[in-house]
């Protein structure tokens, strides 16, 4: 029941932000930050809640589609939990970062924010697959539209871009999903779409590769891994500051979980017939997207590039499917979400402050805003994997766990870590460094962070040093699902040679 | 033979349509008025609508050789019954200035109405004849009524035309194939075809009368190669009879074709099968592909009429693969749905709009979310609906068509599916995108007087039921799985 009330929160919460307009346009804001307060409230009930040994926390299954065994059935286990968290917290760091960008329809941006937040949780939670993919493309809808009203100068076109991709992936997957329905009516004589009796079937090699196939592009395409990664440039340099912060924090953070949660544990044997070419195209990703990365000049674009090579090794993580290149990909989910969010809100209060993206008009701002330019540095050598913030434990981890399925993978892989350094120290040398310019945009409004954002970037500060220093309290919350996971699986990967 | 009252209580729903069409044409001989008329039609098909529904549960009679009315064609007679009163209502303001002769609208109308009920309940090619003719008919002169008016929609006359001479030839098609199975087997009922490759000239000959057949369907159903009418007529014709051309000629021809290859097994020709796999497949690329860009909002919802045929297609030919009634389920349950958000659609443009001035170019939507926020969620929920996106009945017909394509095996088709409808998102994305534009240089829509406030009305209602068949269509699946037992 939780579970709903969690979901239900953000749904209503949204509708009362588009309501609260007509009083004042100031109070959506308020409303928006007051639902999402209160979810995150009711979250910290289902941390540490006792599990009986069983890795899920809450259940609840309600009849929905009974003509074709569809049911209402959320839960939640600890990694469930563990995102579910991600979303409060970086859903109010979003509102945050809205409060003062967002002046314009701010009641039907609140309503969208919350609602995309509403998706997400469940995603996070359904197990049902139908359900699932309801809430998948739940979330896309609202998000469409936060990109396409409150965007930038291209908006139409990123937006369009956006929603094409993940719509068009997401219904090959919506095909998979139907084939896997279909495959246990044949074999059990009824229709289910639940994630438990699904694992239960037995399909031939060569379709459970083909099935597979379709959920794996509909998760790397939202990763986004390369070759689907395209979308995500153009839609975070055109969505507003809030709507980058729930994209790079959250939304991508949903085809890794989908992976984790569905591709694999569904499709053992295709999943680790498919690894080798899985882990190769994370290379491909951490590599080529760090180098592009490096010929950016819009801001965001680059950051939304590091985005990509970094999402790379959670890919690599789970394709690589032992305990700790899991808990890596996991911890890599966790702190690329704050530390990827709090970029864009820096790149996004930039732009909000000289109306500019191209690092070419940008230069020696330390002089002028040094609060801005400390935390820009910080979440900079954040994301570069500096030891003793969360980005590190995160892909060490991953990259240990990828180094016992495959070593010249890793090997790879670990120079993403050497590229992430040359462009990170790049764009600080060059917007931060040097001499002062203001020629090319009106300095009028470069004012230094103002207390409220140093408050969100001092949270999530603290968030990324907890887990660098003490990444057991993290580990701990999902090391239950994980072992679950491998325990189910895990035979067939060691039967057929172990380690992929 | 009809020889008692007993044999004539299933026609109940067709005769009060017919009553309706005689009171209308009577009130239209005394006295003109335009709101009685009005009434009138809104009541009897409300009557017809109501007595349907409370027949479904007990009805199951042939009565003549004519006519089935069995629990699947009570159903579609509700459909077409309630969007006719649907239409009714809409087209009240809509012609509500119209400077000329406007009661005798509402009279073609109804008798459309009454052949669309005569086809979903025909399993008789005379029946089928005599209904498509009466909705043919009454269509040619709903397409071109705003004739004489100066400011009036623009092509209804060229529209009615290129309908009359195209639709005629189609029937052509139809008479000759029926002629053909008539010539041997002496009879003209659906069944009969069934006997048609013992009956002499073998399989060859059963083939081109079903191509003849069908083809002339497929004309009527716009589907690839047979579509080229589709957007003019769309374009030309006013507001309300695109609307019921696109809704019940669609609806009522489907049905048809449904029950025609069922009874007839027409599929197992596996040349029948390759011939309607091309088309479905050329459909659902031809209809999304020809959509991407036009600037009319009335072309655009005739390409993607197109395509939604086509994808009704790939559901009949998985009919013939599939065991059970999932395929008859799906078509019809994507009926249901497409006949709810075409006329939402519809609607939408008909409120804002009436016979003197069309809002028709998708410039014209421009800041409608800003303007009329209401109107607007309404559109767009209606639009995503027709993009198959979730919490909209639309995404559980698309559901219910890959279901039946996955249980059928048809790769293919499917793959053609999921392309199309990658391309149908740009269009549908495109005309969603103009609402949310800022609102300059915008004309002012027309300002709906008490006689628009029905309109309204209904438009919510078909909103309520687009969400509801999304988010909970348990009981109207359990509905449309019983029905579809007796196909």
């Amino acid at each position: 029941m939780i579970l709903v009330v969690l979901i239900s929160i953000l749904f209503l919460g949204g509708v009362l932000a588009w309501l609260s307009e007509g009083l004042d346009s100031k109070f959506p804001r308020v409303v928006a930050l007051v639902a999402v307060v209160i979810d995150l409230l009711v979250m910290m009930a289902l941390v540490g809640a006792d599990t009986d040994g069983s890795s899920w926390i809450v259940q609840l299954n309600a009849q929905w589609i009974p003509r074709f065994g569809i049911s209402f059935h959320l839960a939640a286990d600890g990694l469930s939990v563990l995102m579910m968290l991600l979303t409060a917290f970086l859903g109010i760091v979003a509102i945050g970062s809205a409060w003062s960008e967002i002046t314009e329809r701010t009641g039907f941006f609140y309503f969208n924010l919350l609602w995309t937040l509403a998706g997400v949780i469940g995603v996070f939670t359904a197990l049902d697959l139908f359900l699932f993919f309801f809430f998948w493309e739940v979330m896309l809808i609202p998000m469409y539209f936060i990109i396409a009203i409150w965007g930038h100068e291209n908006k139409n076109y990123a937006a369009m871009k956006f929603f094409i991709f993940t719509q068009v992936t997401g219904m090959l997957m919506l095909i998979s999903i139907i084939v896997l329905a279909y495959f246990h009516y044949i074999q059990f004589g009824w229709f289910s779409f639940d994630y438990f009796d699904l694992l239960k079937v037995n399909t031939s090699s060569a379709i459970e590769m083909w099935i597979m196939l379709g959920f794996f592009v509909a998760f790397s395409t939202k990763l986004p891994s390369f070759p689907f990664h395209s979308w995500l440039p153009d839609a975070h340099s055109q969505a507003p500051t809030a709507g980058s912060v729930i994209l790079a924090g959250v939304l991508l953070k949903t085809g890794a979980y989908g992976l984790i949660r569905f591709a694999v544990p569904l499709f053992p044997e295709a999943s680790m017939q498919f690894a080798p070419f899985a882990m190769t195209l994370a290379v491909i990703s951490i590599l080529y997207c760090a180098k592009v990365a490096f010929a950016q000049t819009d801001i965001k674009r680059l950051i939304a590039y590091t985005s990509v090579s970094h999402m790379g090794f959670v890919m690599l993580g789970i394709y690589a499917w032992n305990e700790q290149a899991l808990q890596g990909a996991v911890m890599t989910m966790l702190a690329h979400g704050l530390s990827a969010a709090a970029l864009f809100m820096l790149a996004g209060g930039l732009q909000h402050r000289i109306h500019t993206r191209d690092m070419d008009h940008m230069g020696g701002f330390w002089a002028k805003v040094p609060r801005l330019s400390f935390v820009a540095l910080f979440f900079s050598i954040a994301a570069l994997g500096m030891p003793g913030l969360g980005n590190f434990v995160g892909e060490f981890l991953a990259l240990l766990g990828a180094f016992q399925a495959s070593i010249g993978l890793t090997v790879a892989a670990a120079f993403g870590l050497i590229f992430a350094s040359v462009y990170s120290l790049w764009v600080i040398q060059k917007v931060f460094h040097g001499a002062y310019r203001n020629t090319d945009f009106d300095d009028a409004h470069l004012d230094d962070l103002s207390r409220r954002e140093m408050f969100y970037f001092a949270a999530m500060m603290i968030g990324l040093i907890w887990m660098g220093m003490y990444p057991q309290s993290f580990l701990d919350l999902s090391a239950t699902t994980l072992t679950n996971l491998l325990n189910d699986t895990g035979q067939i990967f060691s039967a057929q040679g172990g380690g992929l | 033979m009809i020889t008692s009252f007993d044999d004539l209580l299933p026609l109940m729903p067709l005769l009060i349509v017919t009553a309706t069409s005689v009171l209308v044409m009577l009130m239209i001989g005394i006295r003109r008025s335009y709101i009685a008329t009005g009434a009138i039609t809104i009541t009897g098909l409300l009557a017809a609508t109501l007595v349907a529904v409370s027949m479904m549960d007990w009805t199951n009679q042939q009565v003549t050789p004519l006519l089935i009315i069995d629990q699947y064609s009570l159903l579609f007679t509700v459909v077409i019954c309630a969007s006719a009163m649907i239409l009714a209502v809409l087209s009240f303001p809509y012609f509500f200035e119209l400077d000329d002769e406007k009661e005798e609208y509402f009279l073609l109308l109804t008798i459309a109405t009454i052949g669309a009920i005569v086809m979903v309940s025909s399993n008789h090619f005379v029946s089928t004849v005599l209904g498509l003719e009466t909705l043919s008919m009454s269509l040619y002169g709903m397409i071109a009524y705003p004739l004489h008016s100066e400011k009036s929609a623009k092509y209804p006359l060229e529209a009615s035309f290129k309908y009359l001479v195209l639709s005629a030839a189609a029937s052509g098609f139809i008479l000759f194939g029926m002629a053909l199975v008539y010539a041997q087997t002496g009879t003209l009922s659906f069944a009969s075809v069934i006997d048609l490759p013992q009956a002499g000239l073998g399989e060859g000959y059963s083939i081109v009368a079903m191509l003849m057949i069908v083809s002339g369907m497929a004309f009527k159903l716009s589907l690839a190669p047979f579509h080229m009418w589709t957007p003019d007529v769309y374009e030309g014709a006013p507001l309300p009879a695109t609307a019921y051309l696109a809704t019940i000629g669609k609806a009522a021809m489907f049905v048809v074709l449904l029950r025609f290859v069922q009874i007839s097994d027409a599929l197992s020709f596996d040349s029948m099968v390759t011939v309607l796999t091309l088309i479905a497949a050329a459909s659902m690329l031809a209809g999304n592909l020809l959509a991407l860009m036009q600037d009319n909002l009335k072309r655009i919802l005739a390409y993607s009429s197109i395509a939604h045929m086509g994808y009704l297609l790939l559901a009949l030919i998985a009919g013939h693969y599939t065991t059970g009634t999932i395929a008859v389920e799906a078509i019809s349950f994507y009926l249901i749905a497409y006949v709810i958000m075409s006329l939402g659609a519809f609607g939408v443009a008909s409120v804002i709009s009436s016979s003197e001035k069309e809002f028709d170019s998708i410039k014209e939507y421009r800041g409608l979310f800003w303007r009329n926020p209401l109107l607007a969620t309404t559109f767009i929920a209606m639009l995503l609906s027709l993009a198959g996106i979730p919490l909209t009945v639309g995404f559980i017909g698309k559901f219910y068509i890959f279901l039946s394509g996955v249980e059928a095996g048809l790769w293919m088709l499917v793959a053609v599916l999921v392309l199309g409808s990658g391309i149908g998102l740009y269009y549908y994305l495109r005309i969603i995108y103009r609402m949310f534009m800022p609102e300059k240089h915008v004309q002012p829509y027309r300002v709906g007087g008490v006689e628009a406030v029905s309109s309204y009305a209904v438009l919510a209602i078909l909103l309520f039921l687009l969400l509801l068949f999304g988010i909970y269509p348990a009981p109207i699946m359990s509905v449309v799985a019983a029905a579809s037992a007796f196909i």
